[in-house]
């Protein structure tokens, strides 16, 4: 006997269509199914459904009460013939994450069962050995735990009066800072955007960093602004070697040149900034800032040692990459002048000679520390001391 | 050289073109060599039939009905190759508003009824003659208001029935004509409310769309044409986008039984003469 359901007085104009599919996909192709109701002329939308679903449907009167009798069509389950599989949510599971992501899974959600013949998107980032890290989707989640409201988190109304060229030191290394963070934005940005969504973790945290330097440029013009002033100057140097990484189009070459030795030395220099800014407002920002560059630094580190564990001919290709930078940029001045003594002035707060002095040396303290800080990321991420000691010298005057 | 099978159809919606684009490179890749011809309405594409233009033309059931009689008349036969599974025991609902609609047929008396397209089978011609047949006249029994959408596409477009289900709910009128997956379709597009409206008639089964053979058409390549048509198989992801644009699940061998209801109406409703002259006067296209 076929399984029999009542729609009672349920109409195909308020979802009765529902106690009918669900029905049916418990039954076989083929298969019948009794329908009872009770509405007004219930047999005449369920026959137009049925049409339109491809199931047959003849009816018959049995003892004074009409029944529907639904054959299953072979419509919905030849929808999925040939539909490709996608891999499944937990990335820690075996084959959860696929080595290759097919352009044919599209936008779909990793795991879930997509029709064949629909288009193919052309990211081109679908090759998990060249995007991959392990630790992805706790980074995002530590970033996402470590957002911060700029209105909230900043003591805006915090009371100082720095002296005129103190202010205006301030304010050349936030306009520095500015461009530096815009390349930082653009670069995952675009990134972004060629990754195919199946690495959904990598896609996260492209998209938090992102976020992260959007706030950053929104806090520092705010600096700027906080005194009326406007951006200070923006130099060819400085942007030669920002455009040579928006120029590079391999991932791997950019989390190293962008996370592991650019944003790495700035969080050198925030913390510098945290430590020896003139005012309250500046070294808020600078604290918070840095945490959040941590954070990309962090993912680089990672999906590079994990890269270069796979790869190893992949060190040669990133050695090969600075020296390349450091050629092309050998014919600019590297970083602004301006930014300089603005960073001695701003550690000296003040502009007599002991001031400056202390300003001086911190600067030169901060460089040291710069170029120890990407010695020792080199070091880890398994490049010989020489080779470390001699890359971490190449690296961009311009910091990033 | 092979020759080209030539069909022709009416371009009631962009997405026409995409459709036979589709099947043209379809057919192309097995061997048939075709290509279509877009017509604004029916009625020039059912005329084109007999001006050898085309060898088939995907005809709307009132096209056939035309085809039919104009080829009776000059002596010739015409013949439905292959139509839609979906096209096959239709039905038209005549809906009412639920609080205050009337309670069957006679209740319709000095009523406003709400029809599609003049030109519509669906929702205008075999409505009108399910009423007559009732012993209800428009204009004499209730008035009739037409919810008239591109002329000579036959009522393809849906846009008036959804009109006059639009117009009931807003009290324009008192009842309207559909077909009954419309019915389905313009609930689930909250156009009708859920429990707001009931279905008050229903006209006999019917069929729609059919594939009709020109006069004279080049049998080899209707058979090759027939035959592919009925090998598409929607479990096929290169076929089943362009059988979900035209609607349908799987090409059926055509058949003429399930037009005698729209024969009977062009005739009553005095559609077209014996030999498929128009007679409406207000009837553009």
């Amino acid at each position: 006997m076929s399984p029999t359901i009542d729609i009672e007085s349920l109409g195909f104009d308020a979802g009765a269509h529902l106690r009918l599919k669900l029905a049916l996909q418990q039954l076989a192709v083929g298969a019948t199914l009794t329908v009872h109701g009770a509405g007004q002329d219930w047999a005449g939308p369920l026959t137009a459904w049925c049409r339109q679903q491809g199931h047959g449907v003849d009816f018959n009167e049995a003892g004074g009460r009409l029944a529907a009798r639904v054959t299953r069509g072979s419509v919905q389950a030849g929808r999925w013939q040939g539909a490709l599989q996608t891999g499944a949510i937990d990335p820690k599971q075996p084959d959860a994450v696929r080595p290759r992501a097919d352009p044919a899974w599209g936008l779909a959600a990793r795991g879930a069962t997509v029709e064949a013949g629909g288009p193919a998107f052309p990211f081109r980032l679908n090759d998990k050995a060249t995007l991959w890290a392990d630790s992805a989707a706790a980074l995002y989640a530590e970033a996402v735990a470590g957002q911060w409201n700029a209105d909230t988190a900043i003591d805006w109304q915090a009371e100082f009066t720095l002296p005129d060229a103190i202010e205006d030191a301030v304010v050349q290394v936030m306009t520095y800072m500015i461009e530096n963070e815009n390349a930082a934005l653009i670069v995952p940005a675009r990134f972004l955007g060629q990754l195919h969504p199946h690495y959904r973790e990598v896609q996260a945290v492209l998209a938090i960093q992102v976020a992260d330097e959007a706030r950053h440029i929104d806090v520092f013009t705010r600096r700027i602004a906080l005194k009326g002033r406007q951006p200070g100057t923006s130099t060819v140097g400085g942007q030669a070697s920002l455009k040579s990484l928006l120029d590079e189009p391999e991932f791997s070459v950019v989390q190293f040149l962008l996370a592991v030795l650019g944003e790495g030395t700035f969080v050198s220099l925030l913390n510098f900034l945290h430590a020896h800014a003139p005012d309250p407002v500046t070294r808020q920002i600078a604290r918070l800032a840095a945490r959040d560059e941590g954070r990309h630094v962090a993912f680089g580190m990672a999906h590079l040692g994990q890269q270069l564990a796979g790869d190893p001919a992949l060190q040669s290709r990133l050695i090969n990459a600075v020296e390349a930078r450091f050629d092309h940029l050998s014919g600019t001045s590297g970083l602004n002048e301006d930014v300089f003594d603005a960073l001695i002035l701003l550690a000296a707060g003040g502009t007599d000679s002991a001031a400056i002095a202390t300003g001086y040396a911190r600067v030169q303290g901060l460089l040291q520390d710069m170029a120890r800080g990407r010695e020792a990321r080199l070091a880890k991420l398994g490049f010989a001391p020489e080779s470390a000691r001699r890359l971490a010298a190449l690296h961009t005057r311009n910091f990033m | 050289m092979n020759k080209t099978l030539v069909m022709g159809a009416v371009a009631y919606a962009p997405k026409v073109v995409t459709i036979w684009e589709g099947f043209k490179a379809w057919f192309d890749e097995r061997g048939l060599a075709f290509d279509f011809i877009l017509y604004s309405n029916y009625e020039r594409q059912v005329e084109a039939q007999f001006a050898g233009d085309i060898d088939v033309a995907w005809n709307s059931p009132l096209a056939w009905v035309r085809a039919e009689r104009m080829a009776r008349a000059r002596g010739l036969t015409v013949s439905a190759v292959a139509m839609r599974d979906s096209d096959q025991d239709l039905s038209s609902v005549l809906v009412v508003r639920s609080r205050d609609g009337a309670a069957d047929l006679a209740g319709l008396a000095g009523r406003t009824v709400g029809f599609g397209a003049i030109d519509s089978p669906q929702a205008t011609l075999i409505p009108l003659d399910h009423l007559r047949q009732a012993g209800l006249i428009a204009g004499r029994d209730y008035s009739a208001r037409r919810f008239d959408v591109l002329g000579g596409k036959h009522g393809d477009h849906i846009g008036g029935e959804r009109e006059a289900a639009q117009a009931l709910m807003a009290g324009e009128i008192d009842a309207a004509w559909m077909i009954d997956g419309n019915y389905q379709a313009f609930a689930n597009e909250g156009v009708l409310p859920s429990g707001a409206t009931r279905i008050v008639a229903r006209s006999g089964l019917y069929d729609h769309c059919n594939f009709t053979v020109s006069p004279g058409a080049p049998a080899e390549l209707i058979g090759r044409f027939r035959e592919l048509l009925l090998g598409m198989s929607w479990e096929d992801p290169a076929v089943r986008p362009l059988l979900e644009l035209e609607g349908l699940r799987a090409w059926r061998p055509g058949r003429t039984s399930g037009y005698a209801l729209l024969e009977r109406a062009v005739a009553d409703e005095g559609f077209y003469d014996e030999k498929g002259n128009i007679l409406v006067a207000d009837y553009r296209y």
